[in-house]
């Protein structure tokens, strides 16, 4: 038992892929956090004065916020002024108009990380809104989706040309106060993406952001905001990976759906950030607000994650169940390797009649990781025939490792029915031989069976993010192959 | 094929097998019974290279190589088969595609091609048809939720779509209700050939009521005590172990109804 299970550790101990610095001069703040900084922010995006005061009021409340440790988590203190709150690539001053203009060295970038816009976009019919730092570099299909309809920008062209849009939503869902993270976003964030699809349109591709910490000690603090009009559909997905450094690296998003009557959405991330050695050394703090909110009826909000990276992990995609009939969903998958630790799950408010919310996450503790699952139900008092499913289940992979499930139901109406499932369950010695036994090598073994635990929510990603979220947990698993 | 001299092993400092010899010929199937805890699930476990059951001393020549040096995925590469006491479950891993993963090893480690999906759905199809057994199992996971008959069937399925040279069938008649005992039993009957060699591990004569070995051999305390034909399993079935255990360590070669135990 023993010695499989090392030998399975071993395999394990993985190096991050992603882990190259690209050479550009970045145009950064000096590190530090006051309200000249906040200006100095809103100015270089020429912001107009109530975007300003928006992020402002925003700061002001930070100010007075505490750190939450209510997670189950240990995380060093962060400085928050050492922080450089903006970078950008120097070569801003002339924005790149279309692909071909962009630094070849920032395509090089995206290549490595197995985006080639050129290629890829094309052939997957994937609209990339790519995000280098903070500010965003190309957006390709652009014009195919205007022809729908569907804006789908940098979250600055949108201030700048759907101000309108921007106001009336920005906040609406996780108010800019929030919580210490989601306030700390409101107030400083550099860029980010924006979505909106008309009524009674579906959005005719995959819309997908890739993002991407580069200069050292900058924060990332993105903010995304999706609005789906009456009747309409979008799915999305981004994907996120940041260098090796031997700092910590903040990143702090928030991220906000808006379903209207009859809409639906998916959100699907496959995050990858940099984890952090084997000895605990460096990488992301992902501190993540995501909300979506079913906003009318019958109204469909689908959040799927598969999460590998950072060093810390602390997020809880939620859906505000507002409109009856309407549905929320949270597939999840959260693997810690080493020292990684994640605390994540969701929350699912019932509001409104009727509605139903779905949640399926699967944790994969390996090394000394710590995996949490934590999750809210809440069933309000006029959510007459509200139902939930819960299903939360842990493998673990050696003997350092940890799983934890905290579930917390709070049920107002009588008629609610709710159901939590949980297993916890070790990578068996005895699944590792059967395979062995039948001819299959250890690593296929290992990937196999992981894959076979995550199963339920692969199906959930759009089909070619499938396959990527499978090949990332398994180089995530895989040690230095033999 | 197998030629077993002296094996010992032992399992967390415990020692289970004592010297134990064992030849099987190339197309032969043997029985091996004993009583409970006499060592017969460590030895299918030792010669399959399970983590855990350490050689001390002996042994083991299997095709003319030394098995004991060999990786547990390269001796089933090398047509080595134990069909499993307790099937495990791999929950979310789809059955055809488990066994398309496992015969491509074996086939690669072969030199041979992989077959792609199409050739490997329809070589499963004509074995599940031999077998009678319904392709329903195809689309479900490797054995979750099964019941024990639909386990133990599994198990002779994939049998027969690896071809191994050697099979080990590890109590495969536990657990199963008389009609299922006879499916397998027919299942494995199927898969006897003149170069398929197959060691029936088993605690009760039933089992040879539909698989007639060539041999059987008593296992107890951990050696061999006593070998001969199917009429020794009808003694031990209406005598017990006991007779064996009071009569102390020894091997006969005997015809089939004439085997004793030596004292």
């Amino acid at each position: 038992m023993s010695t499989a299970n090392s030998e399975v550790e071993r395999r394990l101990e993985g190096r991050y892929k992603h882990g190259f610095v690209t050479d550009i001069e970045a145009d950064s703040l000096p590190p530090g956090l006051n309200e000249d900084v906040i200006a100095a922010i809103s100015v270089r995006k020429n912001e107009p004065q109530w975007l300003l005061d928006w992020r402002l009021g925003a700061y002001r409340k930070w100010l007075k916020m505490r750190e939450p440790h209510w997670a189950h988590l240990e995380i060093d203190p962060i400085d928050f002024q050492a922080i450089s709150y903006f970078s950008q690539p120097k070569s801003d001053k002339d924005r790149p108009q279309s692909l071909d203009e962009v630094d070849p060295k920032l395509l090089e970038t995206y290549d490595k990380l197995g985006v080639p816009l050129h290629e890829r976009a094309k052939l997957a019919g994937v609209a990339v809104d790519a995000v280098f730092d903070s500010v965003s570099v190309g957006t390709t299909f652009k014009e195919e989706l205007k022809k729908a309809g569907v804006i789908f920008c940098s979250f600055s062209e949108a201030v700048q040309d759907h101000p309108e849009l921007v106001r009336k939503y920005l906040g609406s869902v996780v108010p800019r106060v929030d919580n210490y993270f989601a306030a700390l976003n409101s107030a400083v964030f550099s860029d980010g993406s924006f979505v909106y699809v008309p009524k009674g349109v579906r959005c005719p591709m995959e819309l997908s952001t890739y993002f991407r910490i580069n200069a050292a000690e900058t924060g990332q603090f993105e903010r995304t905001l999706v609005v789906a009009e009456e009747g309409s559909y979008v799915s999305y997905l981004e994907g996120c990976t940041a260098p090796m450094r031997d700092e910590n690296q903040l990143h702090a998003a928030v991220v906000e759906l808006v379903a209207l009557k009859d809409a639906e959405i998916k959100y699907s991330t496959v995050q990858n950030w940099y984890p952090g050695d084997e000895e605990g050394k460096g990488g992301i703090y992902n501190f993540v607000t995501k909300r979506g909110d079913c906003r009318e009826d019958n109204a469909r909000i689908s959040w799927t994650q598969v999460e590998t990276g950072s060093a810390i992990t602390w997020k809880y995609p939620s859906c505000v169940l507002r409109g009856d009939n309407s549905v929320g969903e949270f597939y999840s998958v959260a693997l810690t390797n080493n020292y990684q630790q994640a605390d994540t799950g969701t929350k699912m408010i019932h509001m409104g009649r009727n509605t139903r919310s779905k949640i399926i996450s699967k944790g994969i503790s390996a090394g000394r990781g710590q995996n949490a699952y934590r999750g809210l139900v809440k069933v309000g008092k006029g959510a007459e025939g509200a139902r939930n499913f819960t299903q939360c289940d842990s493998m673990l992979i050696g003997k350092r490792c940890g799983a934890h499930t905290f579930p917390y139901i709070e049920v107002q109406n009588p008629t609610a029915k709710v159901e939590h499932e949980a297993t916890t369950s070790r990578i068996g010695e005895d699944q590792l031989f059967y395979c062995l036994q039948r001819g299959i090598s250890e690593e296929d073994a290992v990937s196999m069976i992981v894959d076979g635990f995550c199963k339920q929510v692969f199906r959930e990603l759009p089909m070619e993010f499938a396959v990527e979220a499978k090949a990332l947990l398994e180089i995530s698993l895989e040690g230095a192959v033999g | 094929m197998l030629s077993i001299k002296a094996l010992q092993a032992s399992v967390d400092g415990k020692s289970i097998l004592k010297g134990l010899d064992l030849e099987v010929g190339a197309g032969e199937v043997h029985a091996i019974m004993g009583p409970n805890g006499s060592g017969k699930s460590t030895l299918g476990n030792v010669l399959a290279g399970r983590e855990g059951y350490e050689v001390t001393g002996g042994s083991v020549t299997y095709q003319g190589k030394d098995l004991l040096e060999l990786e547990p995925e390269e001796r089933a590469c090398e047509g080595l088969f134990l069909a499993f006491q307790y099937p495990v479950e791999i929950p979310g891993v789809n059955n055809t595609y488990f066994l398309r993963a496992a015969l491509n090893a074996q086939r690669k480690h072969r030199g041979e091609p992989e077959l792609d999906s199409v050739a490997f759905l329809k070589l499963v199809r004509e074995k599940l048809k031999v077998l009678d057994i319904s392709d329903d199992l195809l689309h479900r996971a490797v054995n979750e939720g099964f019941s024990g008959g639909e386990k133990k069937r599994n198990e002779i399925f994939q049998m027969a779509v690896l071809e191994p040279q050697l099979a080990i069938l590890d109590e495969t008649d536990s657990g199963l209700d008389i009609d299922a005992l006879k499916a397998v039993a027919e299942g494995v009957n199927r898969l006897r050939s003149p170069d398929r060699s197959i060691v029936l591990v088993t605690h009760y004569q039933r089992l040879l009521d539909y698989i007639e070995p060539d041999k059987v051999h008593v296992l107890a305390g951990g050696r061999i005590a006593a070998s001969g034909g199917p009429g020794l399993a009808k003694r031990l079935e209406e005598e017990g172990y006991q007779w064996l255990e009071d009569g102390g360590i020894g091997s006969v070669d005997g015809e089939a109804d004439k085997a004793t135990a030596t004292a």
